[in-house]
């Protein structure tokens, strides 16, 4: 018998094992996942739980449900790769073997990073929306918060889904316009990046959405620490920025598991090949989703699309066939502008999201870079897509590379 | 492709004022770019510099400013130092590589 041994079972993990055991023959290979917690959280969701839209509930659901009958799910710490001897060693001793590896184990943020963020005002002035704990206790804030300067701040890129910091302004905008205290609230995004967003003609929208929403937006700082007795953010080259309330994005990571097994990069993201998604370093290691070193989206729907190469690239190692360089960095985020609306961008390592129309059978089509109330139903329909068709790895109808179907140059 | 007379040799600019040909570059060329905005080389500099001509050898792009002080032996706040206003884009620019990408 033959063992596959995923690693992570959260987006990218809990899709490969359910796409897998349907292709793998039961009698030539096991499946094994293995994943430290019992809850499975739907990240995408944080976005809406400070703003009192989502509640703990809407974004969690029992890891073990979703993964199929036929694979074993191991529920314990992973301590270390140990990728020379093919075997994996988890926190309580026990060691796996695989034939095949493939690494899910996602980002996680790392607050500890930043000076003085962590300190006396952590989840007192300072939160961050990125983990469920620290989106509740936002929310709990925000209920009571009178007002004054808040300020968005991304600490590093590359974050996961870069467009959330973006997306948390619209809405906190919104929120308080709806409780009649827009005027009392100074909204401010303070982000390492000379402008709104990576690709030009998205940040030229997003830009003019921020003017016109009167958020303002500093640029090209890069967080050196907090002060927090004088409550200001300095960057490295000694600017400051005052808050009143701080919302910070920490430096995103891999898993620690990385680290400790050193196969990571400066970041402890898996170098990976970007086109085929073997690992770098190992030729029977596989690596997916946010875990990887790749200039891609970290995002769920990214996540998905590298799944469906990742599926076919298995069946040809196992038959010892060439891999196909078929991922090509294809991205497609829901954006929530606020007041009932959403913007698409669908783009890949070579395109930028650009206008017009993406088509989708049954629902679409949806416009691409540009506000409207059907894409902020696509964002919303996403979690029922997520829990009942992503996660089960039932097919969508979309394909996994980008189409310029629709677009405007 | 502009093109620009640097330190006697004639090298061709990216839009931003990056080297388009890593393998144009010498030293002499990098006295000069630093001295363009300002750096006067010391050899905490070149420590810099070739660590970032190595690693873009290896990997193919420009290292970013935190691959920079994990891997050459300089903190963040000397690299404030060296290349004040934006280190990672200053670095890379008297290396003679393209400016880093910041990722999506
Ligand atoms: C606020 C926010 C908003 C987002 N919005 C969107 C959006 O609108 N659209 C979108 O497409 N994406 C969005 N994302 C991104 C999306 O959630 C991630 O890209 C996606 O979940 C990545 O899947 P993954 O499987 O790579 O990692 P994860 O789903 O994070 O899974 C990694 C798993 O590995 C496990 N693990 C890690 N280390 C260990 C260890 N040592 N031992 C045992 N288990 C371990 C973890 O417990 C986890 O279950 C958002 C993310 C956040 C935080």
């Amino acid at each position: 018998m033959k063992k596959l041994l995923v690693l992570g079972a959260g987006t990218a993990g809990t899709m490969v094992v359910n796409k897998m055991r349907r292709i793998l023959d039961p009698d030539e290979w096991m499946i094994s996942v293995v994943d430290q917690e019992e809850t499975h959280y739907y990240q995408p969701g944080f976005l809406f739980i400070p703003f009192g839209i989502y509640g703990k509930r809407d974004v969690i659901r029992s890891r073990r449900e979703y993964i199929v009958p036929g694979v074993e799910m191991i529920m314990a710490g992973i301590d270390a790769i140990q990728p020379d001897q093919d075997k994996v060693r988890l926190k309580d001793g026990r060691v796996l073997s695989y034939d095949l590896l493939v690494i899910a184990t996602g980002a996680r943020v790392d607050p500890s990073e930043t000076e003085g963020l962590m300190d006396v005002g952590w989840r007192r002035d300072i939160f961050d929306f990125y983990t469920p704990d620290g989106s509740l206790a936002l929310a709990r804030k925000l209920r009571t918060w009178e007002g004054g300067r808040l300020v968005v701040n991304v600490a590093e890129m590359p974050i996961k889904c870069p467009v959330a910091p973006l997306e948390f302004l619209f809405l906190a905008d919104h929120f308080f316009h709806k409780r009649n205290m827009r005027h009392k609230v100074e909204l401010v995004y303070v982000t390492p990046l000379d402008g709104a967003f990576t690709s030009p003609r998205a940040s030229v929208l997003l830009g003019d959405i921020l003017g016109r929403k009167d958020i303002e937006v500093v640029t090209e700082f890069n967080i050196g620490s907090v002060d927090f007795d004088s409550r200001l953010i300095r960057s490295w080259d000694e600017r400051e920025e005052g808050y009143d309330l701080l919302v910070s994005i920490p430096v995103n990571k891999g898993s620690g598991v990385i680290q400790r097994s050193d196969m990571g990069d400066e970041l402890d993201f898996v170098p990976t090949d970007p086109h085929t998604l073997l690992s770098k370093e190992h030729d029977n290691i596989f690596v997916v989703g946010d875990a990887t070193d790749l200039p891609s989206s970290k995002a769920g729907s990214v996540a998905h699309f590298q799944v469906d190469v990742l599926q076919e690239n298995i069946l040809r190692w196992i038959d010892g066939l060439g891999l196909l360089p078929e991922f090509d960095g294809h991205a497609n985020c829901f954006i929530e502008s606020g007041f009932g609306k959403g913007i698409l961008i669908d783009f890949n390592y070579e395109m930028e999201p650009l206008p017009g129309k993406f088509p989708l059978p049954g629902a679409g089509p949806f416009s691409l870079l540009e506000e409207t109330r059907m894409n902020h139903w696509g964002k919303m329909m996403f979690r029922w897509v997520y829990w009942n068709m992503l996660l089960p790895g039932a097919e969508l109808p979309l394909e996994a590379q980008m189409s310029m179907a629709g677009k405007r140059r | 492709m502009p093109t620009e007379t640097i330190a006697g040799h004639t090298i061709e600019l990216d839009a931003n004022g990056f080297m388009t040909d890593a393998a144009a570059w010498n030293r002499e060329i990098a006295l000069e770019m630093a001295a363009r905005v300002g750096i006067e080389l010391t050899d905490k500099h070149w420590k810099v510099i070739e660590f970032c001509r190595k690693d873009a050898k290896e990997k193919g792009v420009a290292p970013g400013l935190r691959r920079i002080t994990k891997n050459a032996g300089v903190s963040m706040r000397d690299m404030y130092q060296l290349f004040p206003k934006g280190p990672g884009k200053l670095a890379a620019l008297v290396s003679g590589l393209p400016k880093p990408k910041s990722c999506v």
